[in-house]
Formats: C-alpha cells, sequence, structure tokens
C-alpha cells in the first residue's frame, strides 16, 4: 500500500502532484528562447548576465528636504533607481494645510503641494542618470508634470526625461483606495498621460499596471495577473481610441506584481504571464514590436506576506521573496522590508532590503544565466496551467462582470477580492494554511516581542510643509495661477488633454489642491458601491 | 425573550485606503451573528459619529493602517463625547505597533485588535462588553 501523503492546493487552486516527469510536459508548448516570442522565458537573450534588475526601494517621508536626503542615502549606497512615495494627503489631491490632511502630512511618504517641493526632492539628484519611478495615481497627471518641468530645469528635455508614474487608476478602485474622481474621468486622465506621453515624452512610461495592490488586498496570483491584464488591455484601448498606433505606445507600459507566496507558483506565474501577454498583444492588438510584446515588470515587494509577529522573520521572508523575484526574471525590484508590516521603513530596513538583493547578485550567481528554472518539468507545468487559469478568470471578467470598466465601476472585482480576502484569512485563522509565528510555532505573549525600530513620524514637519505651501501661495503670480487654472478647467470640461494646461498650471506654481479642486469641479467624486 | 443582535459599525476614517482588514473583519463578525454597517472609504470622523447616530450602533470598529491611529482615534472620542455616544465600544484594528496600545486604552478605546487577531476572541469580547454594558444600564 502507498504511503498516505497529504493533499497540497496552491492559492491559485492547482493541486501539486508529488513528482513531475517528462509526461506533465505539454509538447503543444514550446518553451522557446529567452528574448524571442512568446517570451516565456525572459524578454531579454541574456537577462541578468548583460545587467542585473534595477534597485529602486520605496522612499519618501517628511518634507521633500528629508526625503531628498533619503533618496541620496540611497543612491550612495548603490540604488541604481528611485521609487518615490507620496503621503496620503499628495495621493488625495490635498495640500498640507487641507483641514482633511491633519495628522497624514509626511506620514507615509513625502508631501508634496506645489513645484516648489518636487524642486527640493530632486535637488542634485542626477535625474538623467537615475531613472524615477512616482508612485501617484488619482493625480498622476499633475504630479507628472511636475516632474517633467523639474527635468526641464535639471536641463533634461521631455524628449529625454526617462522614468515611471503608477498612474494606474483602476487598481485603485479595487485595492489600496487613492481615488478621487468618477471611474470614467479617472480613465480618461491615463489616456491624457498616455497620448502626451507618446506624442512628447516618448522615453518615458506613463503608466505601470498593477497587480500587485490587487493581490495585496486579497486576490489570489490567478486573479492579480488576470485582472491586471484587463485592467491593461483598457488601457490600451484609450490609446487606441486617441488615434495611437499600439506598436507606438504600448511598450511603455510596464507591469507591477506581487512575489510573496508559493515560490515555484509565483516563478510560473510570471512566466506563464509573459507568454499570455505577448500572445495578447499580437492575437487581440496586431501588434508587431518585439517591445510591444514584452512584459516589463517590477516585482519585489510582499508586504502581505509580512508579519507584525516576530518582525526580524520577515528579513528572512524578504530574502526569499527577493529569489522569487530573480527567478522570475524581473526587470526591477523594491523589496520590501522586514517593518513593513508596521509603516515606512527606516533607514536601517532599507539599507537591509538593498543588501539582501546586492547579495542575490554578487554572492549567489543568480545573474549568470537565464531562467534557471526554464525545463523544470513541474515548473512547465505549472506555467502551463496557471496560463490556463489566468486566460479562463479574464473571460470571467469579461463575460459575466461585463468587463473590468463596469466590473470596477459597481464594485463586482473588489467583492470578488474581498472574498478571495476573507476565504484566506480563514485558512491562517484556522491553520490550513501555515503562517510561521502566527499559526505555527508561535511564540506566547510573554516571549514574544514585537518592538522594532520604526520610523517615527515627526509631526513638526508637517508644520513644516504647511509653512512653505503658504509662503509659496502668497508670493507667486496670482494672475498667472488664475489664468492657468482656467485653462486646466476648460480643458478637463471640453475633453482636451490636459497636460499641457497642467505644465503650464505647475509652472506658474498652483498647488496640487488647488489643481485638483478644479479637476473635482468638472468631474466630480467617486461614489464607492460600499457592497459587502 | 428575542435578543436584539448587537450592531457594529465598521469604519475608515481619513484618508487610509487599505480596506482589506476592513472588509474580512466586517465579513466574520457578520459569519459571527452580528449586523454589521461597513462606512466604505475616506469617511471624517465627524461622518463616522453621524453614521454611529444614524444606525444605532453598539460598536464602532475602526481600521487604520497608515499610522495615524491615535490622532485619529483622539478626535473620535471627542466627537462621540460631544454626541452624547459615551456608551458606545470602540475598538480599533490595523497595523498597530504594541507601543501605542496604552495610548489608544487611555484615550477610552475598549479593545485594540491588532492584524491577524482572532476573529473568535473579537467577536466573544464584543459580546461580552456590550452584555456588560446592558446590565449596568
Amino acid at each position: 500500500m502507498p504511503d498516505k501523503i497529504r493533499d497540497v492546493i496552491l492559492e491559485s487552486g492547482i493541486a501539486v502532484k508529488p513528482v513531475y516527469g517528462p509526461d506533465d510536459l505539454d509538447p503543444a508548448r514550446k518553451i522557446g528562447q529567452p528574448g524571442e516570442f512568446p517570451f516565456t522565458r525572459g524578454i531579454h537573450p541574456s537577462m541578468y548576465r548583460a545587467r542585473p534588475w534595477t534597485m529602486r526601494q520605496y522612499a519618501g517621508f517628511g518634507t521633500p528636504i528629508e526625503t531628498n536626503e533619503r533618496f541620496k542615502f540611497l543612491i550612495a549606497n548603490g540604488q541604481n533607481a528611485l521609487n518615490v512615495a507620496f503621503d496620503l494627503p499628495t495621493q488625495m489631491g490635498l495640500d498640507s494645510d487641507d483641514p482633511l490632511a491633519e495628522g497624514e502630512v509626511g506620514r507615509v511618504g513625502m508631501a508634496i503641494d506645489s513645484l516648489a517641493d518636487m524642486e527640493v526632492a530632486f535637488d542634485g539628484i542626477p535625474i538623467d542618470q537615475i531613472s524615477v519611478s512616482l508612485t501617484i495615481n488619482a493625480v498622476a497627471a499633475p504630479i507628472m508634470a511636475m516632474y517633467f518641468v523639474v527635468a526641464e530645469k535639471h536641463g533634461v528635455p521631455l524628449s529625454d526625461v526617462r522614468g515611471t508614474a503608477q498612474n494606474d487608476i483602476l487598481k485603485e478602485y479595487i485595492g489600496r483606495g487613492a481615488w478621487i474622481f468618477p471611474v470614467e474621468h479617472g480613465i480618461r486622465l491615463i489616456g491624457d498621460t498616455i497620448e502626451f506621453c507618446a506624442h512628447h515624452a516618448p522615453k518615458y512610461y506613463p503608466v505601470s499596471v498593477c497587480g500587485y495592490h490587487i493581490r495585496e488586498s486579497g486576490a489570489n496570483p490567478v486573479q492579480e495577473i488576470a485582472y491586471a491584464f484587463c485592467i491593461a488591455r483598457a488601457y490600451i484601448r484609450l490609446g487606441l481610441e486617441r488615434g495611437l498606433n499600439v506598436d507606438d505606445f504600448a511598450e511603455r507600459l510596464s507591469f507591477n506584481f506581487d512575489i510573496f507566496g508559493n515560490l515555484f507558483e509565483q516563478v510560473a506565474k510570471f512566466r506563464a504571464a509573459r507568454r499570455l501577454w505577448a500572445t495578447l498583444m499580437q492575437a487581440e492588438f496586431g501588434a508587431k514590436k518585439p517591445g510591444t510584446l514584452q512584459m516589463k515588470m517590477i516585482a519585489g515587494g510582499g508586504g502581505g506576506g509580512l508579519t507584525i509577529e516576530q518582525p526580524e522573520n520577515n528579513i528572512v521572508r524578504g530574502a526569499y521573496y527577493a529569489l522569487i523575484s530573480a527567478l522570475s526574471g524581473a526587470q526591477t525590484m523594491a523589496l520590501c522590508s522586514y517593518d513593513e508590516a508596521y509603516t515606512i521603513p527606516t533607514e536601517k530596513a532599507a539599507l537591509i532590503s538593498l543588501r539582501t538583493m546586492q547579495i542575490l547578485v554578487e554572492e549567489m550567481g543568480l545573474c549568470d544565466t537565464v531562467d534557471p528554472l526554464g525545463g523544470s518539468y513541474y515548473v512547465e507545468a505549472l506555467t502551463n496551467e496557471m496560463e490556463q487559469r489566468i486566460v479562463a478568470e479574464m473571460q470571467r471578467v469579461d463575460q459575466d462582470m461585463g468587463g473590468i470598466v463596469r466590473a470596477v465601476s459597481e464594485g463586482a472585482v473588489q467583492r470578488e477580492v474581498a472574498k478571495q480576502a476573507w476565504k484566506y484569512e480563514q485558512g491562517l485563522q484556522n491553520g490550513s494554511i501555515p503562517k510561521v509565528g502566527v499559526n505555527r510555532y508561535r511564540l506566547d505573549a510573554s516571549q514574544e516581542t514585537r518592538e522594532v525600530e520604526l520610523h517615527s513620524y515627526q509631526a513638526e514637519q508637517a508644520t513644516e510643509s504647511i509653512r512653505r505651501t503658504r509662503e509659496i501661495r502668497a508670493n507667486r503670480d496670482q494672475a498667472a495661477v488664475a489664468t492657468a487654472l482656467k485653462k486646466v478647467r476648460e480643458a478637463a470640461a471640453n475633453n482636451q488633454n490636459v497636460m499641457p494646461a497642467m505644465m503650464d498650471a505647475v509652472r506658474a506654481y498652483a498647488t496640487l489642491g488647488e489643481i485638483t479642486q478644479t479637476l473635482k469641479q468638472v468631474f466630480g467624486e467617486f461614489k464607492e458601491p460600499v457592497r459587502l | 425573550m428575542i435578543m436584539k443582535p448587537i450592531r457594529v459599525l465598521i469604519a475608515k476614517p481619513g484618508l487610509d485606503g487599505h480596506d482589506r482588514g476592513a472588509k474580512v473583519v466586517a465579513l466574520a463578525l457578520r459569519d459571527a451573528g452580528f449586523e454589521v454597517i461597513y462606512t466604505g472609504l475616506h469617511q471624517t470622523v465627524e461622518q463616522i459619529v453621524e453614521a454611529a447616530l444614524q444606525e444605532d450602533v453598539d460598536v464602532i470598529g475602526l481600521s487604520i493602517l497608515s499610522g495615524a491611529h491615535v490622532p485619529i482615534t483622539e478626535k473620535l472620542m471627542k466627537r462621540l463625547h460631544d454626541a452624547d455616544l459615551d456608551d458606545t465600544l470602540v475598538l480599533v484594528g490595523g497595523n498597530i505597533p504594541d507601543r501605542d496600545v496604552d495610548a489608544l486604552k487611555a484615550l477610552g478605546v475598549a479593545g485594540v485588535f491588532p492584524t491577524s487577531s482572532e476573529f473568535n476572541a473579537m467577536a466573544a469580547f464584543i459580546r461580552e462588553r456590550v452584555a456588560k454594558k446592558e446590565t449596568v444600564a
């Protein structure tokens, strides 16, 4: 009689066999070569052998002065790109002195109220060499405009400016929640930025489609990719509606994915996603350029996998997440720091994350050969299975939920994700989903210490932000601001691209709050479909 | 005698958009037999107090993950007092470090349930405290 073995079901619902062999490979599915369609093994022929992934830790807090110091610290320690964190008032288009901003200014990122703040944040940063990613969504258009103007002031013309804006509003309605305008207007602003960049800032990545936050909100790995791809397709259609050719803009859309969970499931997820994206871009949009067919991604976060129990264990989790990301062929990594279950990282935590990636690159041989798990019976079988399930989930959105835009507007995707989160949480609480330090090997209260050094919030930095903004407002050309804001309103109301007016408004030192208020007058605000 | 179900308002105050915990706790408490109302995101403290009044709830559960739990809770407790809702049981959930638990309790918070708290314990705590409150009344 064979030994009794336990069942293994992955989060995505796939049953794992105890052993895989040649019979598990699908002869119809060619694994192919890295750098060649459909890019299962990676988007470049030599991947990290030619150049390791870009390291881009999330950073920003307090005023732009403190953030600028942190940027310089990370760059001095070998980080070659920046990933900018904005505080919640900035993300919601509120100035630091808005009553609704109270208690939140500079807390989870830096406070940006006007171009003056952006100038300070990037003072002395070589933005012609360091690629900057702006983690901003609902107000991505004015923040991008500020960044473009700062770049100009650094002598980098719009035609040469590089970097990425997150600028994925549809996922904000599903997870993360930093939405302002109704869905149709939120999407329209994305269309404006895509169109503007295609014509004027062709090296800039205007959108980074985020499966990451959808998974952090509870989605399983299949849903993460499926919803992100549905969202990406919606943005591509926006570009097409503006008369752009798919091969002229779609290669400047990138992805941001999550990496916590079962190692093999995540690696297979990314390999499947690359293959599916290339296939889909070709079949659905007639894309031809390799750049358009290649799924480029940042992967490295995984805050949802971290625990507040025994927080030092998160350093180890972070190292495994980085390994997953490296085995998956990510272009950029922004590793979650061990204190992320509590708050934004301290300098020490950010440095440990950076060193974790550098150890992988320098000591562990992760850059020596492309897709080292490629050809593994298990990984290839799992890749095929993940791909099929992602396709099925995308069809469910299209056929059962009326497409992603409607599904998000009505809250259907949100409910799916919440349901999945509830299921996962039940698994954690009944122990069927193991979590070390939580439902396995838990320390009793007397032994457990949750005391780690945490980033501490400095309330006086909020006072300083308010003082600076009031000074800017008092000392600018008020007539120029009024004219510029009027042009923003007209562009918004008349369905013209808002970006040129936005650039003029930020140049005149109109504040983010004023610009957002102007847009709210035209667009109104999103009414959340609250149904559990 | 038919026991009136305990009414719970799960509220997301402020600008923080992380609602996974709020939704999961709302679903868990509903499963445990409570009547649960969820506010949705971006609520001001004033809106939360108004909802508590309108919905006549026994319990307010605040979910905060931005780190602003102390100032937000302080403001809510003041407004509840102003609205004569001192007997509403206030619970706080989210990524709350140990060091802040006493500060929250000093503000009048009945219970703090950080990330990964057990639903059963949460439900039992609410039942016990609401029953005690009604005995006293």
